[in-house]
């Protein structure tokens, strides 16, 4: 299968990007400066991320369609206002998660976030689920970008006049040079940031724009340092079909009110294991040393019996340590249990520890 | 002290007397990226040629340095693994790797000199 490219490829190329492919599209790695600038940026001032690989599914329809989606989301949306963000799962009735998402109201229907390798079956779970009650349209004709980090609304505003007024996990239609924007203000850095989802042929524009005002582009590379840094996700990595959102430690995506009726897909395993407690659990992990744990690196407790696996781990450029995530037996879930990890086959000391390693920096109330 | 030879897995080396200093070239830190760890062989010890004698890992991945000779480890370079990010910013100088009491000089015969590495860098980077 032929490669695919977002529109802001001959951009990333004339900005000296190295490429990776990623979920079947060629997207920039780093770009001249490495890996560890482009993250100090980002977290220093704004750095620019194309993500128009992610998945954005437009689903219309009125209150039907909110109900039909209550069967599906583990989410209060009856009471999700407009122009509001959830974080979420697509899943299975085992609660395995086939994706994680971001879903808001829109004005007649839902906008959903989808990851770049997920997104062609979600839409087909999902067409499947909804029948074809409601319009469905994974747009391939709009990019997404997202800007990150303290400098961003300063930036984003002398562009698109108003995003400073948005709060976070909320969002809005914006025009800018006759062009209708949706910005949300969210993102996956651990950082106050924006989304702005445009049409294919303004995205090179915009960015430039950004550019010139003192924005860089940032590639997945450092994407995946920052996120992790956070304390966030990565679907592949963190959650797969064979993990649920309890043991994921994500039990605050799932609305209060939904627990008690249940309803959705998946949500008797939820609520059986919110009682009952997960056999594993994420949770952070710091090595002591300076030696870096990497996926699938086994977990041990000190009697040498195996009690986990890590999902993620890297050098944190801003922790500026190794730090990595994993899945562990609850009993050694709490803060700061000592663990063993073993890379290249000697066992390194570690310890649990809260997430997120870099406290984050979200605007939660403007007005 | 000799001219410096480069092996194919982008080590370089160069010998005084009997003893040999071995690093990795500018070409292999610019591959791997920003280095944020590195491990070296124990003073001591004795490496075979082309065996594993190190850790080099990027924010992305780690990879294992090999040895273009064989010898016993005379001196290692502990700055490099308190401060990895020297090996980015002085890899054929300050930040070499570890010092080999060398078994057999003629080892360093197979090894590529400057200008053939260079070519050997640039073709297998494409």
């Amino acid at each position: 299968m032929e490669i695919k490219k977002t529109s802001l490829n001959k951009l990333h190329q004339s900005n000296n990007a190295k490429f990776v492919e990623f979920a079947g599209y060629e997207m920039p790695i780093q770009y001249s400066k490495g890996i560890i600038e482009e993250h100090k940026f980002t977290r220093s001032n704004s750095g620019i991320f194309d993500v128009s690989h992610m998945g954005q599914l437009f689903i219309y329809g009125d209150e039907s369609l909110t109900e039909e989606l209550e069967k599906i989301f583990p989410l209060d949306l009856k009471n999700l206002k407009e122009n509001c963000s959830k974080y979420s799962f697509l899943m299975n009735e085992d609660a395995g998660i086939y994706d994680d998402l971001i879903i808001t109201k829109i004005e007649d229907g839902y906008l959903i976030i989808l990851n770049a390798a997920c997104k062609d079956k979600d839409f087909e779970i999902l067409s499947n689920l909804l029948g074809s009650k409601f319009k469905m349209n994974l747009d391939n004709n709009r990019s997404l970008i997202a800007i990150q980090g303290p400098k961003s609304v300063e930036i984003l505003n002398s562009i698109v006049n108003g995003v400073d007024q948005l709060n976070f996990m909320t969002g809005n239609w914006f025009d800018s040079n006759n062009q209708k924007l949706f910005v949300t203000r969210s993102g996956y850095t651990g950082e106050d940031g924006f989304e702005i989802s445009i049409s294919n042929d303004k995205a090179e524009k915009l960015v430039e724009n950004l550019i010139e005002k003192g924005a860089q582009l940032i590639g997945l590379g450092a994407r995946d340092t920052l996120r992790l840094e956070a304390g966030l996700c990565l679907y592949g990595h963190e959650l797969d079909i064979n993990k649920t959102p309890v043991e994921a430690n994500l039990r605050w995506a799932i609305s209060k009110s939904r627990l008690s009726n249940g309803g959705f897909i998946g949500s008797k395993k939820i609520m059986n294991q919110m009682q009952d407690g997960a056999r594993q659990i994420r949770v952070g992990i710091k090595p002591e040393g300076r030696v870096i744990a990497r996926e699938k690196t086994k977990i041990f407790d000190d009697t040498d019996k195996q009690i986990g696996e890590i999902t993620s781990g890297t050098f944190g450029p801003s922790v500026n340590g190794p730090i990595a995530m994993g899945y562990v037996d609850k009993e050694f879930s709490k803060v700061d249990t000592k663990i063993l990890l073993e890379v290249r086959g000697k066992k390194h000391p570690a310890n649990v520890c809260a997430l997120p390693f870099y406290k984050k920096n979200y605007v939660k109330g403007v007005n | 002290m000799s001219e410096v030879k480069f092996s194919k897995e982008h080590e370089w080396i160069t010998l005084e007397g009997d003893v040999a200093t071995i690093g990795i070239t500018k070409h292999a830190t610019e591959m791997l990226g920003d280095i944020v760890f590195a491990e070296l062989p124990e003073k001591g010890s004795n490496v075979e040629k082309d065996g594993t004698a190190g850790v080099v890992e990027s924010t992305k991945a780690a990879s294992d340095v090999y040895t273009p000779v064989s010898g016993e480890v005379v001196d290692t370079n502990q700055s490099i693994v308190d401060d990895p990010a020297k090996i980015n910013e002085d890899p054929e100088g300050g930040a070499w790797f570890f010092k080999l009491k060398i078994k057999d000089s003629s080892e360093l015969d197979t090894l590529m000199n400057k200008e053939e590495y260079d070519k050997f860098a640039k073709e297998t980077s494409n």
